[in-house]
């Protein structure tokens, strides 16, 4: 313990020597330049710490590199990650300079302006959105297609216990997993993608009433909305959903749909709570107020005088309340209560290769099945997250 | 011959807008000797905000000096290190910015956050610095200079606490103050207390000032030169007593011609007509605290009544009322003879219809996501019946009537306009309706003074054209005198004095109208001298209590 406290200490003293040495070289290099000559300490700590670990990870990789046999394993998922983030910056670098080029002008504008972060986003949704829409083409298999053999290694290579028919392999009961994992885009995102739907319409219409209306239906609807958002949303989610799978008895597909209204009732008071803040806003500005001066009905109102001044903001919450509606799903998946078999899904695909995980030792090939899944809700966070944060700082305004 | 204090050099400013770099400030020069004011004045986006801020070397984000030099006392401050504009700012130079209420931390005590520069410039101990802070609240004349330090800024009124401002730029004895509009936000009789403080203690510490506005009247009492803008390129400089008797640019004569329009006062209606709208014995309150009390006055056919007074006086108010947005506690609203339904909610589509208001700020009067075509058009639509093609018709006539190209304006969006565009789409709104009357409530006062003048010619040619009444709610007398027929005082909710314009500019005054009309600055530079001798006071706030 006491060894690990020492080495953190060495390096943060060593990185501010370095940090030292490196602004002191910058400004007698650059004779003084305004930049080295106002660079706080903290900065030139930050640089030299990012020289530190970028120097490290290159050695580490290469480590993993040159190592072999039961050594190389160690490395394996970690030199797996350093090339997914290459790939990945390089894909969308090169998805942006290609963006830059093709389009119209507009879409050429926007390109210019996008940071690196919101086209690797842009490009990983639409990659998403492209599996879920042709999961029929793209999977080798169906996703409820039972072979014979099962627990069929990953890699294909027969020698390792793997079979060339399936790539990744095959689960417990002997479904293509490479099948299942591309038809999980098409249930669980776009199980999400309708389930956040709802909860718009719901928050939103309410919302908006609740802000344009004010009075005691504001109280109403807002004490209610209280109320739901006192219970823990998880807990309320399996309580609602072991009711629901009593009344929907054997009937699996209508126990989803139930699903889909439960997490959508519940993710809407998160968005009755914006939408009424940022009507709230709105409704007091004068062209509101010449509105209702003019006569116009609530519906007008509504939708064409509040609505247009609010997209940006909901639909940056769009984005996030999206991550969290399919994180819902796939927690409830992995429960055991969420989307049912013989749907694939990647909550329950998590829970059902868990086990995997312990071979991560001597086969990391077999241990990165669950990761995949598991892999494959984390980027999809990621991405939409940083499109959101992109629409979030061109609606602010905020241009430096 | 004076030391010089700050040269500025041949600036060029950029603002950087869609990747491109646009120029804000094209080569301006400007020289300062220590204990001299000089006003820089222009319209709005002229650039004196953007100098006033290279004056200390600093510019906005998004913005930078792309060449030119700022020496400030020898030290140059556009190639300055941080550490050395640290130390000159808050300690040397001083900034005043227009809204105090915006500049001040609402979570802090006046006078904590008045000791910070000292103390943190290490030029007083926190115990001299709130002695010092003290004695400079009462040479600014505050009340209760002892203990007004210790209350939160939203415990204060806006001119103490723009005074408070002040103070607290004072607080190291700079060698030179910015004043961004400190008077602008203010009422005349608030503002008179502001110029004659920031005057007097300017004079006392001899320190140098660039004092910027728009107002050519406040800036002839402050500034011992005066330098015109426009769109970033000077106009020309001047002594202030030479500047304003001879102006040697045309665009500097067309400022100091603005204050000149003025139509002749109509006719008073004929005895026995039914006026438009008539407020009888109204009263109104916001929950339990009263606004209006027993508030009657009458609007005549073609006619404009201007409704003047003070912020907080329920001029607004009264407009809410005949809007139907606060139905009044007692008493009613008359619309050609007949009472109105108490709430807009009650009242019919065609008593809506009559009924318009422009509002003051255009920015929030107008949703921002909207065409102009479409916000004009939908009035039309709704108050009309017209659709498609004859509703584009109308739409078109409308703009023409406010003097903008039908072509290029119905697509845009309001952001894409200037300040005077927006307000006259504000206009062609309530024009579209077809209205009887129209409510204008302070619709120049955010507007630069050429612009404003464009505003009140089109709204007085608008009633002559189209048989308008108009109820005009403004502080400014000087729109007052140009367009009204009838004046309302009003104060503290109730209504002091009524009458015909020109009758009102006459004297005997009630006192009040007298404070009113006695406070609007002058284009003299002798004007506050002699005021404050008229008023013959030590205490200027005081005195104004006094009288009320």
């Amino acid at each position: 313990m006491i060894a690990i406290m020492v080495e953190i200490l060495g390096l943060v003293l060593g990185c501010l020597a370095l940090g030292w040495v490196f602004r002191a070289a910058g400004r007698r290099l650059t004779g003084n330049r305004p930049y080295f000559r106002d660079m706080g300490m903290g900065v030139a700590f930050g640089y030299a710490l990012g020289a530190v670990l970028l120097v490290g990870i290159i050695y580490v990789y290469w480590q993993g590199k040159t190592a072999e046999g039961p050594e190389a394993a160690r490395y394996f998922f970690f030199n797996k990650a350093v090339e997914g983030f290459i790939l990945f910056a390089v894909a969308a670098w090169v998805f942006r300079a290609l963006g830059r080029r093709i389009g119209t002008a507009g879409s050429r504008r926007l390109f210019r302006q996008m940071p690196l972060t919101a086209a690797f986003g842009i490009l990983v949704i639409t990659l998403y959105a492209l599996t879920a829409i042709f999961a029929d083409f793209l999977a080798p298999y169906g996703q409820a297609d039972v072979f014979d053999k099962v627990n069929v290694l990953p890699g294909g290579d027969p020698a390792m216990g793997g079979d060339p028919r399936f790539l990744l392999g095959t689960d417990q009961i002997g479904r293509d997993l490479l099948s299942r994992l591309i038809f999980g885009a098409q249930n669980t995102v776009g199980i999400a993608f309708a389930t956040t739907c709802i909860a718009f319409f719901l928050g939103g219409t309410f919302g908006f009433l609740a802000a344009t209306l004010g009075g005691w239906v504001d109280q109403l609807l807002g004490r209610l909305v209280d109320v739901l958002m006192a219970i823990p949303a998880l807990i309320f989610a399996l309580l609602l959903m072991t009711i629901a799978s009593a009344w929907a008895g054997s009937e699996k597909q209508l126990l989803t749909l139930y699903m889909v209204f439960i997490i959508a009732v519940i993710d809407s008071t998160r968005v009755f709570r914006l939408a009424r803040a940022v009507a709230g806003n709105i409704v007091v500005m004068d062209y509101i107020e010449a509105a209702r001066l003019r006569g116009e009905g609530l519906g007008y109102l509504i939708f064409r005088e509040i609505l247009p001044n609010a997209t940006s903001p909901l639909l940056a919450e769009f984005g996030l309340r999206f991550c969290f509606v399919f994180l819902t799903i796939a927690s409830l998946s992995f429960l055991g209560v969420g989307i049912q078999p013989p749907l694939a899904d990647w909550g329950s695909m998590v829970r059902d290769l868990a086990p995997f995980i312990n071979f991560a030792a001597f086969s990391p090939l077999t241990a990165s099945l669950p990761l995949m899944a598991a892999g494959a809700i984390a980027l999809l966070t990621v991405a939409v997250n940083f499109v959101v944060d992109w629409m979030l700082y061109r609606s602010s305004g905020l241009k430096e | 011959m004076a030391e010089r204090l700050l040269e500025i050099r041949d600036i060029h400013i950029e603002g950087h807008t869609d990747e491109t770099w646009v120029p804000i400030i094209n080569g301006v020069s400007l020289t300062l000797d220590k204990g001299e004011v000089l006003g820089l004045i222009g319209e709005s986006g002229a650039g004196k905000s953007t100098l006033g801020l290279a004056a200390m070397g600093y510019t906005r984000d998004g913005c930078r000096i792309s060449s030119g030099s700022v020496n400030f006392d020898g030290i140059e401050l556009t190639t300055a290190d941080a550490a050395t504009r640290r130390r000159l700012l808050g300690a040397r130079i001083a900034y005043v910015a227009q809204s105090a209420a915006a500049s001040f931390n609402p979570a802090h005590k006046l006078i904590d956050q008045h000791v910070e520069a000292p103390v943190v410039h290490k030029i007083m101990s926190r115990e001299e610095a709130m002695r010092d802070g003290i004695e400079l609240y009462r040479r600014l004349r505050l009340p209760n200079p002892e203990e007004i330090g210790f209350r939160y800024p939203h415990q204060v009124s806006g001119g103490q606490l723009q005074r408070a401002m002040t103070a607290m730029a004072m607080s190291c004895r700079p060698d030179l103050i910015i004043f961004d509009e400190p008077t602008t936000a203010l009422d005349v009789t608030t503002q008179i207390e502001v110029l004659a403080a920031i005057r007097d203690i300017v004079e006392q510490f001899d320190t140098a000032a660039i004092y910027i506005t728009h107002d050519l009247a406040v800036v002839a009492q402050m500034a011992d030169r005066i330098k015109v803008l426009l769109r970033g390129d000077e106009v020309e400089e001047a002594e202030t007593r030479e500047m304003l008797s001879h102006p040697r640019e045309e665009y500097t004569k067309s400022l100091w011609a603005v204050r000149s329009f003025q139509r002749p006062q109509k006719p008073p209606a004929p005895a026995g007509s039914t006026p438009v709208v008539a407020l009888r014995g109204v009263s109104a309150a916001y929950g339990k605290i009263p606004v209006l009390h027993d508030v009657s006055f009458e609007i005549a056919e073609g006619r404009t009544v201007a409704v003047v007074g003070e912020s907080g006086s329920g001029k607004s108010t009264a407009a809410r009322v005949i809007t139907g947005l606060l139905p009044p506690t007692e008493g009613v609203v008359e619309f050609m003879g007949e009472p109105l339904p108490p709430s807009y909610r009650k009242r019919s589509r065609d008593q809506l219809r009559q009924i318009q208001m422009i509002y003051q700020m255009a920015d929030t009067a107008l949703n921002p996501n909207k065409t102009i075509a479409e916000i004009i058009g939908r009035p039309v639509q709704f108050y009309t019946g017209r659709t498609g093609r004859e509703r584009e018709r109308r739409v078109d006539q409308l703009l023409e009537q406010i003097e903008l190209d039908p072509a290029t304006f119905r697509g845009r969006k309001p952001g894409e306009l200037s300040g005077g565009q927006k307000q006259r789409i504000g206009i062609a709104r309530a024009l579209a309706a077809e209205p009887r009357f129209i409510i204008c409530d302070e619709v120049t006062s955010a507007l630069d003074q050429l612009v404003a003048e464009g505003i009140l010619r089109l709204l007085a040619r608008l009633q002559d054209e189209l048989g308008l009444s108009y109820m005009f709610i403004t502080h400014d007398l000087a729109t007052v005198r140009a367009i009204a027929d009838e004046v309302v005082v009003m104060k503290d909710g109730r209504v002091v004095e009524t009458g015909p314009r020109d009758e009102m500019f006459r004297p005997p005054h009630h006192p009040y109208t007298d404070l009113l009309l006695s406070s609007v600055p002058e284009m003299d530079p002798d004007w506050l001298d002699r005021l404050l001798a008229e008023r013959g006071v030590e205490n200027i706030g005081d005195a104004a209590a006094d009288r009320m």
